[in-house]
């Protein structure tokens, strides 16, 4: 087994389980966080393909790809985060007089 | 194509400018600017331009590919008319105005993803544009209703994962990016079917087909008018090509039977679902929202008529997707549009309380039954004549289920779009409100355009036909 | 939402078999496409190292051979401060005052952070770094100066965050107007453009993730 294939299974599992959580919990942040780790399952099945055997220099693309991804994913993390803490904010009455 | 560039530059360039407060005539401006962007690479493929262009002149495994074909210009032309439209309809609509410059700038940086969507021609840009077009609309839609906007971005995020994974996996699998390098070099096989199930599913997410559609009425009902109007007139279809791009390009060795008889019955079951909670529903938006889970219905039902052995099957099937992409964009985006304007000025939207609303918004009245009639199918509007074909496929396939769901959902649609206008004219009192004109004959516009795009037909129609893929399916 | 109201042991019974059937296809493919020969698009992105304008090859990737990507992912980084502003309260959350700990603290950590993002920046051209990672350690630094009390109050829609897409755009856009493509840098103009891009990108990103966080902790912008 070379190090892409475990690489590649776990982005996999990695992404499996973040489904499942996706579908199970309900709070927002677990749900937030789900995503988050299916995008990390992503990332690594992009890293896998980079990999290659010893005197062969690694593929840059892939790399490019997850730094891209998660530029975006703390984008639309960080877009959450936010409108939950302001729904939440307004229902209760949060904010400073 | 220089001007392709433009298209993307231009957009981009306005979000930069409206960071500063920009007064009303320089937002004009701006829309005109990004419309003319839009309609001046679409003049030139129509006057026989190859709609072909590398990014940063890097060759295309290396560099970024962009592509413009009749399917993508059609698109483009249509967004352009619903933004400017729309977007002059948004400049006398009343929004905080702290939000003001946010909307402005998130109103282009939207517009710039779709031409970046619609143009791109390899797949892991056309996920960065995938979410820069759904969280642009997400946004949007947060500007006025943020528990909508939430569940949005879950399921924005989500369709994005999963169409990333299928993009992970062929770069892993063939080391390619551009359809049509992978199109060759992908046979029909295990690996092609998961990211094939994969890429689908993500994409029929966002575009809220059936039984995927949960999230849509809330996030349409609930964003501000002008913004309603391009999110069920653009956004949705913008992950619906990129399944058609997907599906014609990439996926055509494997785009078997099942699969296609899959997206079909998802299809039936959009427009019966949608028709009928739209006829159920309480609130006009809520009508609206409905409708287009319906009209997302028969752009499914495009997929097992379009793959189908005989050619001019095929053809009809394809062109009547395009007209019905057109024709519905319009529609829907008046109708929005002339819903947002009454919510806005009556400061509720329920059919309840809409007695007379016909008198005393008689345009906008006007606008939502004039866009009626090209949800029902009726001549001489776009809608009929994408309907036409789209039947006229049904029937040369002999695929009787598919027709009998066009024509039955053009019998609900009519039940949905009369309900509203029951009692639009009923003499209530007093005329005491005046809207102002903008908001009206915007919506009016849009819809008039649809109902012309019936008249003016085989424009559309020959544009469409400039680089179609689908035929070379033909086999015998 | 509810808080973490658990789900019904029926839906979590056909989650789990969703998800395993998902993920038993998707680890047969990832086996089967992980084991075969490597093809891709890097070593054509080596032999063009050259005229990239930088010897990194992921840079070169970034902000040269796929710079367009980079272009609207900025982009997508706007949208999520938009996106904040466009949601914004009415006034700001009550936050507890720093303690004096953490304040003198910041004013250690802080002018180190900024040159170790500056330095990050820099040798991004040769060596692992780039505008990125440098835009985040200027974001720590922004956090960093947030919990100490040390910002004002972000009400004005101020340009920072719009400085990496702006100077992006008008660098994008110059070659068309000497008839070249979007984007078209190369050789010795290449290196001055793309560390103008990654300064420009690292005052937004560093900017706009201090934002984000400032817009969760106090609730302004």
């Amino acid at each position: 087994m070379t190090t892409a294939v475990l690489y590649g299974i776990t982005g996999i599992v990695l992404f499996s389980l973040g489904l499942y959580a996706l579908v199970v919990q309900r709070h927002f942040l677990r749900r937030l966080l789900s995503l988050n780790i299916m995008g990390t399952g992503v990332f690594m099945v992009f890293i896998a393909s980079a990999w290659r055997p010893a005197p062969e220099p690694v593929d840059p693309v892939p790399h490019a790809f997850v730094l891209t991804g998660i530029v975006v994913a703390v984008s639309a993390t960080g877009l959450g985060v936010n409108l939950w803490r302001r729904m939440q904010a307004e229902k209760r009455g949060e904010e400073a007089p | 194509m220089q001007s392709l560039a433009w298209s993307i530059g231009v957009p981009l360039a306005a979000a930069v400018a409206c960071f500063a407060s920009v007064p009303t005539g320089v937002i004009l401006l701006l829309l005109a600017a990004c419309g003319a962007a839009a309609w001046v690479p679409v003049w030139q493929l129509y006057a026989g331009a190859s709609g072909a262009y590398v990014v940063g002149d890097w060759a295309v495994p290396l560099g970024i590919g962009l592509r413009l074909d009749g399917l993508s210009a059609l698109f483009m032309g249509v967004t352009a008319v619903v933004f400017v439209i729309a977007g002059v309809h948004a400049l006398a609509y009343r929004l905080p105005e702290r939000r003001r410059s946010a909307f402005w700038s998130l109103w282009f940086l939207l517009w710039a993803g779709l031409h970046a969507l619609y143009l791109s021609n390899d797949l892991f840009n056309l996920y960065v544009t995938l979410e820069v077009v759904g969280l642009s609309a997400v946004a949007l839609v947060s500007l006025t209703a943020r528990a909508a906007a939430l569940q949005y971005l879950f399921v924005t995020m989500l369709g994005s994962l999963a169409y990333l994974l299928g993009v992970a996996l062929l770069y892993a699998g063939y080391g390619a990016l551009e359809p049509g390098a992978l199109r060759a070099a992908g046979e029909a096989g295990p690996l092609l079917w998961s990211v094939l199930a994969l890429m689908s599913v993500g994409l029929l997410l966002k575009t809220a087909v059936f039984p995927l559609h949960f999230w849509l009425p809330p996030a349409h009902a609930g964003a501000a008018g002008p913004v309603s109007a391009v999110l069920s007139a653009l956004v949705v279809k913008a992950s619906f090509f990129l399944l058609v791009r997907l599906w014609a390009d990439l996926f055509q060795p494997v785009a078997a039977s099942p699969a296609l008889t899959a997206l079909g019955l998802a299809g039936i079951a959009s427009v019966l679902w949608g028709g009928w909670r739209a006829f159920r529903a309480e609130r006009l938006k809520i009508v609206i929202a409905y409708s287009t889970v319906a009209q997302l219905g028969y752009l499914m039902i495009f997929f097992p008529l379009a793959f189908h052995t005989q050619p001019f099957v095929a053809v009809d099937a394809y062109s009547g997707m395009g007209m019905l992409v057109a024709a519905h964009a319009c529609a829907k985006a008046g109708m929005f549009l002339a819903a947002g304007s009454v919510l806005h000025e009556l400061g509720h939207d329920r059919l309840d309380g809409l007695d007379g609303w016909g008198v005393r918004y008689p345009v906008a009245a006007f606008a939502f039954a004039v866009g009626g009639v090209t949800l029902m199918g009726l001549p001489p509007s776009g809608g009929f004549v994408a309907k036409w074909l789209l039947l006229r496929a049904a029937f040369h396939s002999q695929q009787w289920l598919y027709a009998a769901a066009l024509l039955g959902g053009g019998l609900l649609a009519a039940t949905y779009v009369f309900r509203p206008l029951g009692g639009a004219f009923r003499v209530v009192g007093h005329v005491e409100k005046k809207m102002p004109g903008v908001l009206q004959w915007s919506a009016l516009a849009l819809a008039g355009v649809s109902l012309l795009l019936g008249v003016v037909a085989a424009w559309p129609l020959d544009l469409l036909e400039i680089g179609r893929v689908l035929e070379t399916r033909g086999a015998p | 939402m509810t808080k973490n109201a658990g789900t019904s042991a029926g839906v979590r019974f056909a989650a789990a078999a969703l998800t395993l059937a998902v993920a038993a296809v998707l680890v047969q493919q990832a086996v089967t496409v992980m084991s075969a020969d490597r093809t891709g698009v890097g070593p054509l992105a080596l032999r063009n190292l050259d005229e990239s304008g930088v010897s990194h090859p992921t840079t070169a990737v970034l902000l040269n051979f796929r710079a367009y990507d980079t272009l609207l992912e900025i982009a997508v980084l706007v949208i999520a401060l938009l996106g904040v502003r466009a949601s914004a309260l009415p006034r700001p959350f009550e936050t507890a005052p720093a303690g004096r700990m953490l304040k003198s603290f910041s004013h250690f950590l802080v002018p180190v952070l900024i040159v170790a993002g500056g330095y990050v920046l820099w040798v991004g051209s040769h060596a692992p770094g780039g505008a990125f990672q440098a835009g985040a350690l200027l974001g720590a630094a922004g956090v960093v100066l947030a919990l100490a009390g040390a910002l004002p109050e972000l009400r004005a829609p101020g340009t920072g965050p719009v400085v990496g897409l702006a100077v992006f755009l008008v660098l994008g856009l110059q070659p068309l107007f000497a008839g070249d493509a979007l984007l078209y840098y190369r050789g010795e103009w290449a290196k001055t453009v793309i560390l103008l891009i990654e300064a420009g990108a690292t005052v937004s990103i560093g900017w706009i993730l201090a934002g984000l966080f400032m817009a969760v902790h106090r609730g302004d912008i």
